[in-house]
This record gives structure tokens, C-alpha cells and sequence, in this order.
């Protein structure tokens, strides 16, 4: 059994999009678009002097409680063919309402990816196969919801978003036969629960220039739907799906060449190791006195490789044409400006604001991912040291409910480490007992028995240790490097151990070091 | 659609192949006769569609709708419809609660 594959085909390809006024959007109106700004591009990695052009075509699955044209369920999994209605399974005399909170968040994505908002139409999608009982897909063609926006990634450089607008999912085929491939004889079974889930597709330019580009691309674009609540953004529950549009060209030039629609690309893994090989296996055939040809390729996760989608030339035609059953959605001024006051902070202000505090772009980034950042901006605005705060962040709150932590409670225990008052792996130990109970650092210290050692304790005990060991401690201060570094391991080991891990690493040094003059 | 663009565009008059085209799109299997009368149909058609692209619309807004409405929505609101069973039981053929269907259409067997 094998999920099956649909035709291949690109709902958006070269569709010309229209404004409000109905004309067309041509790339100049896009206003000035820097491709050789001072943002450091990902590196090509590619053979030989060849770049990669790469757009994105991202479909997420809104978090509505029901589906874009009927009140069936809105649900992932469940038996199937329960969240049906008979609008989902296309009968006779069923007509489709839309869902006007689907609407209101995909102005809201839209509006999160800077796109102008703007009147528009749903067009029918024409194509027979059993994932759509209708033999249609409602989605929209020349006048989508969204319009003309950007994703700026981490890095600074900004990918344009030529549109985002809305479509219907569709039911899940699955194919029975001898080795579950799609060409053999046998017969496919068919769930209508995924049938008519909102989606929104999302296009970027073909701004992107390699695989990490995309990755990161992607994980923002996750960021930010999960942020606005637009959508969970679970690859995993397939609520996140991406197609790559690959071509390759000479480095440095202008010019579009053919591309390979890739699908089937189920993470973000399987995302860069895709387009590596398709543009690779691009190159080759321009090397080779060869060409591709524009084709929809699927991608192969086992065999890490592309494959051709089988399709007949004709399947390419869909006949788009508005759809009589719905009226155009034209949202108003106020609901978008209304919606627009909603957003939250976006994960690319979110950043802003810990780098402005001192973090590094990485740290921010990770913070960020985790939804930690506004835990780590508390803690720093109550006096925590940045750096050991957002190493906490990265190494050891990767961890259920870490979120909720209070930032006061968390500021002290950092506190408490940075003025000495507990070492690197006790305020580790502290903070795994911090998530858990509501006592602060320092009681949580006080009951582990984490008191600060008193440095004359310390040296009064590595003073014993001395005189205890005094073949180790001629090794230590007239051995070579080698030998001084072994032994040094074994004098602190020895402390660590009589003080149950408690001393401060750096002040043993500081005292071994003294002693040996 | 771009099959339509295409014929504005060239002002080619629709052929035999052209509908041809469209049939096979639509699953359609026309005989010989009727995709004479069709075409003959379908050319007038488009015929009179050229008439309506004579006339200057630099001042008329595209109607996509008959209606005067926009923003008809529903309220994001579950209504549970039991209908599985109905619907398996009025299918050619059902399998486990899915509809068991033939090998995907359009493919090679």
C-alpha cells in the first residue's frame, strides 16, 4: 500500500496574477528588488560556475474548527471518512459556504508576510481524480487573496511572496496492489477527511539560492503560521507540505532556465537533500550537451533522487474558470485593519528584540524556534547575564513547559550562577528542579545542599590533597605540559569528588595555579 | 483556459483538434459526427465572444458574479453530519469505511 500521486501539474504555474483593478502585476511594480544587497547569500553548492534559482510553493492547513466550505470537522486523523459532509463528498445539490474564519486567517498570514490584501474570486480547478469527488478543486487563480508580500529570513535577505491565497484540500487516495505502485492493476481506496480542509498556498519569487536558503525559508514560514495561530505547521500531520520549483543557470546571469516541479518533500531534511540533487542533476545535463525538461518530479527519500511524475501532456490543461457557486470575498478596510492590530509579535521582531539585548543572531534564532525568547527577554531585563541566560535556553530547556517559567525565578538562578554561587552543573541541576517545582533557585540550592564553598574550605582542602598526594603534586609542577594537564585533571577530580561536584571549577584552577607558584 | 487565451490571442478559429482537446479534458468520448456539430457550435461560440471584445470596457468592472454580493461567510462552527455510512452504502464499491475505487484514472494500468 502506497499513498498514490496525483497528475502532474502546477495549479500556479504562470499565472498571470491581477490587482483589484483587475491589471495585470508586473515585476517592475514589485518596486526595487536588491538581488546583490550586502546580505551574505548562501554559498553555491554546485560543480563547476552554476547557481541555483529556486521558488517555493508552500500549502498549509489552516487551524479553522471546520472546513473551508462545509461545517464537517476540521480534524487530523480520525476513522475514515467521519469528518465528512455531504458537501465534502460533492453530492448532488450541495453548494459551498464559505468558512469566513479560514478567510480572516489567511488575511491574516497574508498580512504577516507584508502582502496587499485585496478583492478576489475562487475559481474551480478541473481534473478527475478520485482525491476530489467533485472533479474539481475549489482554490483561486488569477485574482488570489494575497498579493505581493515578503519573508525576510533570519539571515536579513528578503524572498518575495508573489501570492498566498486560498484552496481546498483533498481526500487521500491509497493504492492497493502487489508492490503498491501506482501503475499496477488493483484499486485505490479513498478518505474524504482531508477533502476540503482549508489550505493556503503560498508562492515565493524564485528568490532562493540554494538549499539552506529554502530550509531556512521554510522554518520561517513554519514560525510565522505558528505564531499567528494561522496554522500548526505540522510536517509530521502533513498540515505543512512544500514544492520546489528548481532550475539552475550560469552563475551571475539573469536568465531563467527550464525547471522540475519537485514534490513529495515531507521535511525540511528531505527539502535541501531534494533540491541538491535536482539542481545537480541539472547541471550535469547542461554539461553534458543535454537539457531538462520542464516536468513534475516526485522525490524519492530512500533513494535520495528524483523521479519523474507519470502524467499525460493533457493532464497540464485544469481549465480554470470562476466558480459560479461563491461569491468574491472583498474584505474591507476595517476587518483588515482589525485584523492587522491582532497579529502577535512576529518571530523576525521576536529576534529583533533579544539581539538588541545582546544575543547573537543563532542564540535569538534558537530562542525564538523554541517560543523561549520572551522567557529569556524577562530574565535579561531583570538583570540575568545574556549569554548565560540564552546558553540555558540552547542547552537545557529544550524541555515540555519550559515556556511557562516564571523569567524572575529563572533570572535568579542565573544570578546565583554568574556571582559564584553555584557552578555550571549545579545551576543545571537547579534549573531541571525549577521546571518542576515552585520553590525559587536558592531555596531549590539550600535543599540540594549547593552552598557556596568558601574559598579558604577549598584551599584548606586542596592544601590535604597536597600533602596526600605528593608524587601527583611534583608531577604537576615540574611535569612537561602533558603531564601538568594530567595531573591537574587528577587534582581537580579528587576535588570535585570530596566536595561532591560543589567546587567551583575555575577557582580550583585559580588555586592550583597558586600554590604550584 | 489557455487554450481559450491562446484562440483570443491568434484569432485561430476553433478546429476540429481544438475540441477535440477539450472532449478528452472533460472526459468526454465524442464520435466523428459530433465533434463536426460541436465544433460548428462551439466556433460560434467564440464568434459571438468577439463581438463582446469589440466593445470598449476600459470603464466597466468585471462582473465574476451575477449576484451583487461579496463576503458571504458562515460561522467556523462544527455541524455533525453522520453520513458515512449513507454514502458507502449508496458507493459502486466500499472497502474498511473508504470508498474503494479503480486504479487512479488517467494512469497507464
Amino acid at each position: 500500500m502506497s499513498d498514490t500521486i496525483k497528475p502532474a501539474g502546477n495549479s500556479t504555474d504562470d499565472v498571470g496574477v491581477l490587482d483589484a483593478d483587475g491589471q495585470p502585476i508586473s515585476s517592475t511594480q514589485l518596486g526595487e528588488w536588491s538581488l546583490s544587497s550586502d546580505i551574505p547569500r548562501e554559498e553555491t553548492t554546485l560543480s563547476g560556475d552554476w547557481e541555483m534559482v529556486i521558488g517555493l510553493e508552500v500549502h498549509a492547513e489552516l487551524s479553522t474548527n471546520t472546513k473551508m466550505f462545509s461545517p464537517a470537522t476540521n480534524h487530523f486523523g480520525g476513522e475514515p471518512n467521519t469528518n465528512v459532509h455531504p458537501v465534502c463528498l460533492g453530492l448532488p445539490g450541495t453548494l459551498p459556504v464559505v468558512n469566513g474564519k479560514a478567510v480572516e486567517l489567511s488575511i491574516r498570514l497574508g498580512l504577516a508576510l507584508n502582502c496587499t490584501v485585496q478583492r478576489c474570486v475562487f475559481a474551480r480547478k478541473n481534473y478527475f481524480y478520485p482525491d476530489m469527488p467533485k472533479d474539481y478543486q475549489i482554490s483561486q487563480y488569477d485574482r488570489p487573496l494575497n498579493i505581493n508580500g515578503w519573508l525576510e529570513l533570519p539571515s536579513g535577505y528578503r524572498v518575495r511572496v508573489e501570492r498566498a491565497h486560498m484552496e481546498e484540500d483533498t481526500g487521500k487516495s491509497t493504492h492497493v496492489g502487489d508492490s503498491g505502485r501506482i501503475h499496477d492493476a488493483g484499486y485505490s481506496l479513498v478518505d474524504y477527511n482531508r477533502a476540503g480542509v482549508p489550505l493556503l498556498e503560498i508562492v515565493s519569487h524564485p528568490d532562493v539560492r540554494g538549499p539552506e536558503e529554502a530550509k531556512a525559508y521554510v522554518a520561517e514560514l513554519q514560525q510565522i503560521l505558528i505564531a499567528t495561530e494561522v496554522s500548526d505547521g505540522k510536517f509530521e500531520e502533513g498540515s505543512l507540505r512544500v514544492d520546489a520549483n528548481i532550475s539552475v543557470r550560469p552563475a551571475g546571469s539573469s536568465e531563467l532556465r527550464t525547471r522540475c516541479e519537485v514534490k513529495n518533500v515531507n521535511s525540511l531534511r528531505s527539502l535541501g537533500r531534494a533540491i541538491q540533487y535536482e539542481a545537480q542533476r541539472h547541471v550535469d545535463l547542461y554539461e553534458s550537451g543535454d537539457k531538462p525538461v520542464q516536468e513534475t518530479r516526485h522525490w524519492d527519500e530512500e533513494g535520495g533522487r528524483t523521479r519523474p511524475g507519470r502524467s499525460k501532456e493533457q493532464a497540464e490543461d485544469y481549465r480554470y474558470f470562476a466558480d459560479p457557486d461563491l461569491v468574491p470575498v472583498d474584505p474591507s478596510p476595517e476587518w483588515i485593519e482589525e485584523i492587522q492590530a491582532s497579529l502577535p509579535a512576529l518571530p523576525r521582531e521576536r529576534r529583533a528584540a533579544l539581539v538588541e539585548l545582546g544575543a547573537t543572531v543563532d542564540a535569538a534564532v534558537i530562542a525564538v524556534d523554541r517560543g523561549l525568547d520572551s522567557l529569556a527577554v524577562g530574565a535579561i531585563e531583570a538583570g540575568a547575564d545574556a549569554a548565560r541566560v540564552l546558553s540555558h535556553v540552547a542547552n537545557n530547556l529544550a524541555v515540555e513547559g519550559a515556556a511557562s517559567l516564571d523569567s524572575d525565578r529563572f533570572a535568579e538562578l542565573v544570578k546565583m550562577e554568574t556571582g559564584g554561587d553555584l557552578t555550571a552543573t549545579q545551576a543545571k541541576t537547579v534549573l531541571a528542579e525549577l521546571l518542576v517545582s515552585d520553590k525559587s533557585a536558592s531555596d531549590i540550592a539550600a535543599a540540594l545542599g549547593f552552598e557556596a564553598m568558601d574559598t579558604s574550605e577549598l584551599e584548606g582542602l586542596v592544601d590535604r590533597l597536597i600533602a596526600d598526594h605528593a608524587e601527583e603534586w611534583d608531577r604537576f609542577v615540574n611535569g612537561d605540559d602533558r603531564e601538568r594537564g594530567k595531573m591537574q585533571g587528577f587534582f581537580t577530580g579528587q576535588i570535585m569528588k570530596a566536595t561532591k561536584g560543589q567546587a567551583d571549577g575555575k577557582v580550583v584552577n585559580q588555586i592550583l595555579s597558586a600554590r604550584r607558584g | 483556459m489557455a487554450l481559450l487565451d491562446r484562440l483570443s490571442a491568434v484569432s485561430e478559429p476553433l478546429s476540429r483538434d481544438d475540441v477535440a482537446k477539450v472532449a478528452g479534458l472533460a472526459m468526454l468520448e465524442l464520435s466523428e459526427e459530433e465533434l463536426d456539430t460541436f465544433t460548428g457550435q462551439l466556433a460560434a461560440v467564440l464568434e459571438h465572444a468577439k463581438d463582446v471584445e469589440a466593445l470598449d470596457v476600459a470603464d466597466v468592472s468585471p462582473t465574476h458574479h451575477p449576484y451583487p454580493l461579496v463576503n458571504v461567510f458562515r460561522p467556523d462552527e462544527v455541524e455533525v453530519t453522520d453520513v458515512r455510512e449513507a454514502a458507502l452504502d449508496a458507493a459502486p464499491e466500499a472497502e474498511d469505511g473508504q470508498f474503494r475505487v479503480p486504479p487512479a484514472l488517467g494512469e497507464e494500468p
